[in-house]
C-alpha cells in the first residue's frame, strides 16, 4: 500500500455562500462554487475529465451536474456517504488521479435543505417497519452529552459552559467569515441560556440548517506546478464506517470509534505521530457542540475526559495552540450534508495559502478537515490531510 | 371443573383527580396514555397475570372490549404475538357490548369445562371516551384485567351462570362516533340496569340453589357510583357484601369493568367465599365462582390495587385533552407527514417488533438486539438463539428530552437501555415525569402505539418506569 500521500493535489476550490438560499436551485449553487473554482484553477469546464457529485439529497443522479455545467460526456458519479459525503467525493476523485486514469478532475459537493418547509432536517427514509423512535439528530447527539456528563463527573451547570464556549469560539471565527450563513458574536452565556432543543443541548449547541456547495480540482502534483505555486497536497485520507454501538453494551456513546479510526488511517498515511503539535489547524464535525469536545479527543488533540481543559485554556481559538473551525465551523456555515466536507477543506486551503482574510494563522503548513455522519453508534467518519507543498 | 388459575390487572399511570386543573370532580379516573389504546392496555395486563406462567401453556386467547382499535382485523392476534405466545391456539375478538367481558370468560369456562382447551387467556380492555367534561367522561375509567381459566391449580371454581339477553338502546356508539351516547337517565336505570341486572341475578339464583346472604363478594357493573349503590340496594345486597366499585379512584372501565371488580375481590378474597360477578349490556351476565384453598397463589403481578396505588395525577386537563385529541395541537406541523409503514417489513419483523426477542449468540452467547445474522462481537453467521427482552428489567444508560421531536407529550424522553441479561435498545420512555428520567433508572418494556398511518395501528415498545405502589 502506497497511501494517497504527496501523489495528488489542489489546485483550485469554490465554495457558494452559504445560506437561506431561496434565489437559488442546487444547480444554481453547483455553477457558483464550480466556476470559482475554475477561476482559481484557471482551467475551463471542458478541461475537466470526470467529476464526483456529493449530495445527501438534493440529487439522485450525477447528470444533474453535467446539466447544471455542461460537461461534455465526462464520467461523473453521484457519492452518498451521510455527513462525509463530501469528503468522499472528493476523495474517489483524488484515488482516480492517484491511480493515473485521469489528470484533472472534479469534486465538488452541494445540498439544498431549505426548501423542504421544515427547520431541521427533513431527509425521508425508506418505507420499513417505522417503529423506530422519531429522534431528530439534536436529540441523537444529546445522548452523548449526557453520558459524557455522567461519566467525567462534570455538573450540568458546567458541561453547557463547555459546551457554550465552544459555540461562542466558532461564532467569533465566523464573523471573519464572509461566505458564512451565521456571522454574529454569541457569548457563551448567550448559548448556555438559550431555549432546550434536546436536553441538555439548546438551540446554540446546535448547527444551523443551511443551502451551500463548495468545489475542488484535483490534479496530479506534477501537472499541478504548470498552473501555479501555491498548490496544496493532499498527505493523507482516513475513511471509517461502523454501525455497532446501539448493538454493544459495552459501548460508552462517549467516543466515536470512528473517528478515532478514520484519523489513526490518515496520521499513519501523513508520518504524524503527535497530531497535537504537527497539524496547525482542524476544520471538525461541529454539528453540535459536544460533537466537537468529543471530536478533541477522538483525534487525539486532548486526553481522554480531559478537552474540558483545553477548551477552558482557549486551546481552540484562532490565537490557541490548536486553532480548530477557523473560518465558524458548520455552527456558522450551517450544514449542507453533500457540500461540508468541501468546504472544510476550501478553509484549509485559503488558510495554507495565506489567504483567510481576517481570520488568517501565522503560516500553517499542515491542516486536517473532519467530517462525521451518521448518530453515535453508526457513523462514517472521514479525516482528511493537507500540507502545502514542499 | 373449570375456573380461574391465575389473574392480572392493568391500570394506566396517569389519572384525572382533584389536582388536575381544569378537571371539575373531586375523585379520580384512570387515562390511558396517548399512546396506550385496548390492545396495549390488555397486553399490559396479560403480562402482570403470565407471571410465573409457562407463556407456552396457553392453548386460547379471547379479547374483549368495545375499542377495538380496528373494525376489520383482529386484535387477539396482535396481542398474542405480543405476548410470545404460541402460534397454535385459538382466538377471538368479543367486542361491541359492555358484557363482553363475562361474555369472553363465559366463553373460555365453557371452553375448559368441554376439554377443548386446557389453559384459556381471557383479557378485557377498554378506553371508552365521552364528550369532554360530559357524565361519561366523568365517571369511566381506562383499563384492563386478565384471566386464566383452566382446570387445574384453581384459586376460584366456576359456580354457575345465567344470562338473560335483550335488545336494548340505552347506551351507544354507531360506527365513527368518538364519544359514547346514551338515552335518558331515568329510562336506562328503571327499564334497563335495574329490571334486566334484577332479572339475571334471580335467575342466577334459582338456578343455582343460592340466596343473596350465601354470596361474598359482588363484582357488579354500573354506570358511575351513584347508580352502583343503588343497584345494589334493589338486587338485596348489604353493603359489605359489594366489592368496591372503584368509583372516585379508577371509573368504569366498560367491558372490563366488572371483571377488575372481580380481580379485586380475588385479590382480597379468603377460601369457600362465593363471589358473583354481574355485567350489563344488551342484557346481562351473571357468573359464580368458589374461592379455592389456593386463593393467595393466582394474583403473581400488581393486579389491580398495585397498580391503583401506583398512580399519578395529571397536572392539566389540557393535556389529557391533547391526549385524547380533543384538542388538536400544531406540534406535527413541524415535521413532514409520516409516511406509511411497510407492511411487508412489519409481518418480516414480527419477531424483533411485537414479540421483542433479541438474539444470543450460540457461540459467545452476546445478547444484541435486534437480533443479527452476523454476531456483532465473534462474527458467527446465522448462529443465535431468540431471547424475549419484553418481560425484562432494564437500566437506562444515557437519555436526552427532545422538544422538537413533534410528539404528544414534548418532551420526547429518548433512552438507551441495557436489559439486565445483555442486550440495549434506544427507544422511546412513556409514562415518564421528566424529573424521573436519569441515568442508572430501572425501567420495564411497555406494548405502545407509535402511531396510526393509513389506518395502519403501528404498535411497539417503549420504556417505562417501573411500576411500584407509593
Amino acid at each position: 500500500m502506497s497511501g494517497i500521500k504527496d501523489r495528488v493535489a489542489v489546485i483550485g476550490m469554490g465554495c457558494s455562500k452559504f445560506g437561506e438560499r431561496w434565489d437559488s436551485s442546487s444547480s444554481d449553487l453547483l455553477v457558483e462554487a464550480a466556476y470559482e473554482a475554475f477561476e482559481d484553477a484557471g482551467i475551463e469546464s471542458k478541461d475537466v475529465q470526470a467529476a464526483w457529485l456529493g449530495t445527501v439529497g438534493s440529487f439522485r443522479t450525477g447528470q444533474p451536474l453535467a446539466a447544471a455545467l455542461k460537461l461534455d460526456y465526462i464520467p461523473i458519479t453521484r457519492v452518498e456517504n451521510a455527513c462525509a459525503t463530501a469528503t468522499d467525493a472528493f476523495r474517489n476523485a483524488c484515488y482516480a488521479v492517484a491511480a493515473g486514469i485521469y489528470d484533472i478532475v472534479l469534486a465538488v459537493g452541494v445540498e439544498k435543505l431549505k426548501d423542504s418547509g421544515f427547520s431541521g432536517l427533513a431527509v425521508a427514509e425508506p418505507a420499513g417497519a417505522d417503529v423506530n423512535p422519531p429522534v431528530p439528530p439534536p436529540s441523537q447527539f444529546a445522548l452523548a452529552a449526557t453520558r459524557y456528563f455522567h461519566q467525567y463527573d462534570i455538573p450540568y451547570e458546567e458541561g453547557k459552559m463547555t459546551l457554550a464556549k465552544i459555540a461562542s469560539k466558532n461564532h467569533h471565527n465566523g464573523t471573519m467569515s464572509p461566505k458564512a450563513h451565521f456571522q454574529r458574536e454569541v457569548s457563551a452565556e448567550q448559548v448556555a441560556n438559550a431555549p432546550m432543543v434536546a436536553w441538555p443541548l439548546g438551540l446554540f449547541d446546535c448547527c444551523g440548517v443551511s443551502d451551500g456547495a463548495a468545489a475542488a480540482i484535483i490534479t496530479t502534483p506534477e501537472i499541478a506546478k504548470t498552473f501555479r505555486d501555491d498548490y496544496i497536497l493532499v498527505k493523507g485520507i482516513g475513511l471509517s464506517v461502523g454501525a455497532f454501538g446501539v448493538l454493544r453494551n459495552d459501548w460508552d456513546f462517549t467516543h466515536f470509534p470512528e473517528s478515532v479510526r478514520a484519523s489513526q488511517a490518515a496520521y499513519q498515511e501523513a508520518g504524524i505521530s503527535d497530531p497535537r503539535q504537527e497539524i496547525d489547524l482542524a476544520m471538525v464535525h461541529d454539528c453540535f457542540t459536544i460533537t466537537e469536545l468529543i471530536i478533541y479527543e477522538d483525534l487525539g488533540f486532548s486526553p481522554r475526559g480531559r478537552a474540558s481543559e483545553d477548551v477552558a485554556a482557549g486551546t481552540f481559538s484562532l490565537e490557541g495552540e490548536l486553532p480548530v473551525n477557523t473560518d465558524g465551523g458548520l455552527k456558522c456555515f450551517g450544514h449542507p450534508i453533500g457540500a461540508s466536507g468541501i468546504r472544510m477543506i476550501y478553509e484549509v486551503y485559503k488558510q495554507l495559502q495565506g489567504k483567510a482574510e481576517g481570520r488568517q494563522l501565522k503560516n500553517p503548513t499542515l491542516g486536517l478537515t473532519h467530517n462525521l455522519g451518521g448518530r453515535p453508534g453508526s457513523f462514517t467518519c472521514s479525516v482528511a490531510l493537507f500540507g502545502t507543498r514542499d | 371443573m373449570a375456573g380461574i388459575s391465575a389473574f392480572g390487572a392493568y391500570v394506566p399511570r396517569y389519572r384525572l383527580g382533584a389536582e388536575t386543573d381544569g378537571w371539575e370532580s373531586a375523585g379520580q379516573r384512570s387515562i390511558a396514555n396517548f399512546d396506550e389504546d385496548s390492545v396495549s392496555m390488555a397486553v399490559a395486563a396479560a403480562i402482570d397475570c403470565l407471571k410465573g406462567h409457562e407463556r407456552d401453556d396457553i392453548d386460547g386467547l379471547l379479547f374483549a372490549t368495545t375499542t377495538p382499535p380496528y373494525a376489520e382485523k383482529q386484535c387477539a392476534s396482535i396481542i398474542s404475538t405480543a405476548l410470545d405466545l404460541r402460534r397454535d391456539i385459538f382466538t377471538a375478538d368479543i367486542t361491541d357490548v359492555l358484557r363482553a367481558g363475562t361474555t369472553a370468560l363465559k366463553s373460555a369456562l365453557d371452553s375448559v369445562a368441554a376439554g377443548s382447551a386446557k389453559h384459556v387467556l381471557v383479557v378485557a380492555s377498554d378506553n371508552r371516551q365521552g364528550a369532554p367534561k360530559g357524565e361519561a367522561e366523568r365517571n369511566s375509567g381506562d383499563g384492563a384485567v386478565a384471566f386464566i381459566i383452566s382446570n387445574e391449580e384453581l384459586i376460584a371454581e366456576q359456580a354457575g351462570s345465567h344470562t338473560i339477553t335483550e335488545n336494548m338502546m340505552d347506551t351507544w356508539r354507531s360506527a365513527g362516533d368518538q364519544f359514547v351516547r346514551s338515552w335518558e337517565d331515568r329510562f336506562a336505570i328503571e327499564e334497563g340496569l335495574e329490571r334486566i341486572m334484577g332479572e339475571a341475578v334471580s335467575g342466577f339464583m334459582e338456578k343455582e340453589g343460592v340466596s343473596v346472604k350465601d354470596v361474598a363478594k359482588l363484582a357488579l357493573y354500573s354506570p358511575d357510583a351513584r347508580r352502583h349503590s343503588q343497584l345494589a340496594r334493589h338486587l338485596g345486597f348489604q353493603p359489605e357484601q359489594v366489592q368496591d366499585p372503584l368509583f372516585g379512584r379508577m371509573g368504569n372501565t366498560g367491558a372490563a369493568f366488572p371483571l377488575m371488580l372481580l380481580a379485586g375481590a380475588l385479590e382480597e378474597g379468603s377460601p369457600d367465599q362465593l363471589l358473583l360477578t354481574v355485567s350489563y349490556g344488551d342484557g346481562s351476565d351473571v357468573l359464580g365462582f368458589r374461592t379455592t384453598s389456593k386463593i393467595g397463589n393466582g394474583g403473581t403481578g400488581l393486579g389491580v390495587s398495585g397498580y391503583l396505588d401506583s398512580g399519578l395525577v395529571l397536572d392539566s386537563y389540557e393535556t389529557y385533552a391533547k391526549w385524547r385529541e380533543v384538542w388538536l395541537t400544531d406540534s406535527s406541523s413541524r415535521r413532514p407527514q409520516a409516511q406509511s409503514p411497510s407492511v411487508t417489513a412489519m409481518w418480516r419483523e414480527s419477531d424483533q417488533n411485537i414479540k421483542f426477542h433479541g438474539g444470543v449468540c450460540n457461540q459467545c452467547g452476546y445478547v444484541q438486539y435486534p437480533p443479527q445474522r452476523v454476531c456483532v462481537d465473534c462474527q458467527a453467521r446465522d448462529d443465535s438463539t431468540p431471547i424475549r427482552l419484553s418481560d425484562k428489567l432494564g437500566t437506562i444508560f444515557t437519555y436526552s428530552l427532545d422538544y422538537l421531536a413533534g410528539t404528544v407529550d414534548s418532551p420526547l424522553a429518548v433512552v438507551v437501555v441495557d436489559f439486565e441479561p445483555g442486550g440495549r435498545v434506544l427507544c422511546m420512555m412513556t409514562d415518564r415525569e421528566i424529573a424521573e428520567v436519569q441515568i442508572g433508572l430501572q425501567v420495564e418494556m411497555s406494548f405502545r402505539k407509535l402511531r396510526v398511518v393509513n389506518g395502519i395501528h403501528n404498535y411497539y415498545w417503549k420504556a417505562v418506569p417501573l411500576r411500584r405502589a407509593v
